[in-house]
């Protein structure tokens, strides 16, 4: 005795769903991701578009060069210190809904470049849906990676996915990367606490925090 | 390694004629030559580095039209002198090349800027300034070239800690 009986004796040609399941569907099937090639897993990257294995079965083949045109980053490579407060900038000019794919062990946990100059996990400034392990991953790993993405997609609900602020997301910037405007930190003089950075010193700040 | 190019260690073997000139237009600007692996390096005074340019580059015995690469060095901490500044030249008239070497202490690390004799040392000194610490007198805009702009420290000093320090390694 549902609407849908009522519905579909009214009208023989109408289906019910719930509107998020409908939206979700809508944009799980075509994830145009925005290039973010970085080091060699973006030649991973691009060959998961190829004719071998053919991303645009998963509809997510369009790369779009402009942010504003992209639904899911794939941070391909090792982030330096110097670009992360531009990928952050690229990010916050997405619009929503907006995911984030973490793509190889430079991404994910700054792999073997354990130094000053490599942030240590794109996770520090920008939140991560999927990550793909791997030196670089394969295309099919990247395609996988997609396809949890696309489940991820159909679990959320359309009131989870609004745009935030620009000021709140400005706001969202690490401290110790550079804020995404004028480089007026830069003529700030004010010195941060320095000290040789080790195993134990970050044992200490996990215990602290 | 090629048989037709012995190592040479000693200024003895075949005196190279741009250090000869050098040294004929005023002895004071080498203090030191070394020559190995083919290639002669000449240590120049710090006071004569922009007297000793100018000559290699407008000399016509010379001709060093072209400035292949300015590099920094830190040869260790407990070193002295302990920083060398680097600078490659080629000659593309008559297809030689020439390393000049300045040698700084770690109190004063100034050296004068090359800018105005070759123009593409503006970059190669910032980014040995940014590297280095070595600072470059009479630069036009000495900022920090690699590096973001708040970055403390000079990262490939010896001294650098690997991991940088605490508020920039993101951990």
């Amino acid at each position: 005795m549902g609407l849908e009986n009522v519905i579909a004796e009214a009208l023989p040609e109408v289906l019910t769903t719930r509107l998020d399941s409908l939206i979700n569907w809508a944009r799980k099937s075509s994830l145009w991701p925005a290039t973010f090639g970085l080091a060699c897993c973006a030649i991973e990257m691009m060959n998961a578009t190829s004719s071998r294995n053919d991303l645009a079965r998963f509809g997510s083949e369009v790369f779009r060069a402009s942010p504003r045109q992209a639904d899911v980053m794939i941070v391909s490579g090792r982030v330096s210190r110097k670009m992360a407060p531009v990928l952050r900038r690229i990010y916050d000019q997405m619009p929503e809904p907006k995911w984030v794919i973490s793509m190889g062990a430079c991404a994910t946990s700054g792999g073997v470049f354990d130094n000053y100059a490599i942030v240590q996990g794109v996770d520090k400034i920008v939140p991560v849906d999927v990550y793909i392990p791997g030196c670089p991953p394969r295309p099919e790993m990247l395609i996988h990676a997609v396809m949890m993405l696309q489940e991820k997609v159909m679990k959320e609900s359309v009131r989870d996915r609004r745009d935030v602020p620009e000021a709140e997301a400005r706001e969202a910037v690490v401290p110790g990367t550079l804020p995404i405007t004028d480089g007026s930190t830069a003529r700030q003089n004010t010195l941060p606490e320095s000290r040789p950075y080790t195993i134990a010193s970050r044992h200490e700040r996990r215990r602290s925090s | 390694m090629s048989t037709d190019q012995p190592i040479e260690n000693s200024e003895a073997a075949a005196p190279s004629p741009v250090v000869a000139a050098l040294q004929n237009e005023h002895p004071e600007w080498v203090s030191d030559v070394i020559a190995a692996f083919g290639e002669i390096t000449v240590v120049v005074p710090r006071e004569h580095l922009i007297a000793a340019c100018e000559f290699l580059k407008t000399s016509p015995d010379t001709q060093f039209n072209f400035l292949s690469d300015i590099c920094g060095a830190d040869r260790g901490v407990e070193e002295e002198p302990r920083f060398e500044v680097n600078y490659h030249l080629f000659s593309t008239t008559k297809h030689h090349r020439l390393r000049v070497k300045v040698v700084l202490n770690e109190e004063d690390t100034h050296v004068q800027s090359v800018t105005g004799l070759w123009k593409t040392a503006n970059w190669h000194e910032r980014e040995t300034y940014d590297l280095f610490g070595v600072i470059f007198d009479g630069h036009p805009d000495l900022r920090r070239i690699l590096l973001p702009d708040d970055w403390q420290g000079y990262a490939l000093r010896k001294d650098f800690p690997l991991r940088g320090y605490e508020p920039y390694s993101l951990k």
